[in-house]
């Protein structure tokens, strides 16, 4: 999938996981507004940012509104191009088959290549 | 060179906020122009109008203040951060029916299509995160 796409504008780094901050929220809120501007957007979820990926999400124990539903929106937003960092996933203990998107999974060694071939990168 | 810089640490707290503004003081010496500064998540304190330091510390929204007044530089703040965090200018206030207002210009609210744009419009979008 993602791998044969042009190489987007914009990488937005997502390396927080849900509810402990509000990175990830900020994060996704930074990549939805520039897909509306018409960009084309990666996401790369790193780190603890794989746990946004999880299935199974509720709101969050104190109030918050989570972002299980802001992700399943970036379909809306084309935002089609997304990685998720392997040797995180392996960290976790987690498969492809947890998450609830399809994210491409990403090696260390493959990540260098991903961040050359887009002009802007933001971080999260 | 056109630059413009993404915020998001709090003054006082960490040392994002001093270190941008040193970046953004040394960008007009070496020729460069400093379109802009976005302030995201916590980096929004950078606009708390009564902000009121030691007096021997460095007063961070005085200083984005002069930056803006000397090269003309935007400050551009992240209305949602800003609103939940309790920062509103005069109009937000009267339309929240808030007493007081905690932004004043130079500083502006505005959306985060700002930041994007700036991304586009500039040749170098510097983050300096917490």
């Amino acid at each position: 999938m993602a791998q044969s796409d042009p190489p987007g504008e914009l990488l937005v780094i997502l390396r927080h996981a849900p509810h402990g901050s509000s990175w990830l929220r900020e994060g996704l809120d930074a990549a939805l507004v520039a897909a509306a501007f018409g960009q084309s957007v990666t996401l790369l979820f790193q780190g603890e940012g794989v746990m946004a990926l999880l299935e199974g999400q509720d709101s969050g124990a104190l109030g918050q509104k989570g972002t299980s539903a802001t992700l399943e929106m970036l379909g809306m937003y084309d935002i089609e191009s997304l990685y998720v960092d392997a040797a995180a996933l392996a960290r976790f203990g987690l498969t492809r088959d947890d998450l609830l998107l399809a994210a491409e999974p990403l090696e260390a060694a493959d990540t260098p290549a991903i961040l050359a071939a887009h002009p802007q990168v933001l971080v999260f | 060179m056109r630059y413009a810089l993404l915020v998001q640490g709090a003054p006082y707290s960490q040392q994002a906020s001093h270190s941008a503004l040193r970046f953004a003081m040394a960008l007009p010496e070496r020729g460069h122009r400093l379109d802009s500064v976005f302030f995201y998540h916590d980096g929004v304190y950078n606009a708390a109008r009564l902000a009121a330091p030691p007096q021997d510390e460095p007063h961070l929204p005085d200083a984005w203040r002069e930056l803006h007044e000397r090269h003309g530089t935007e400050l551009l703040v992240c209305i949602a951060s800003a609103l939940r965090r309790g920062l509103l200018d005069e109009r937000e206030a009267a339309r929240h029916g808030k007493e007081g207002h905690s932004v004043e210009p130079p500083f502006e609210l505005t959306g985060l299509g700002q930041l994007i744009e700036l991304g586009r419009r500039c040749d170098r979008l510097v983050t300096f995160p917490p």
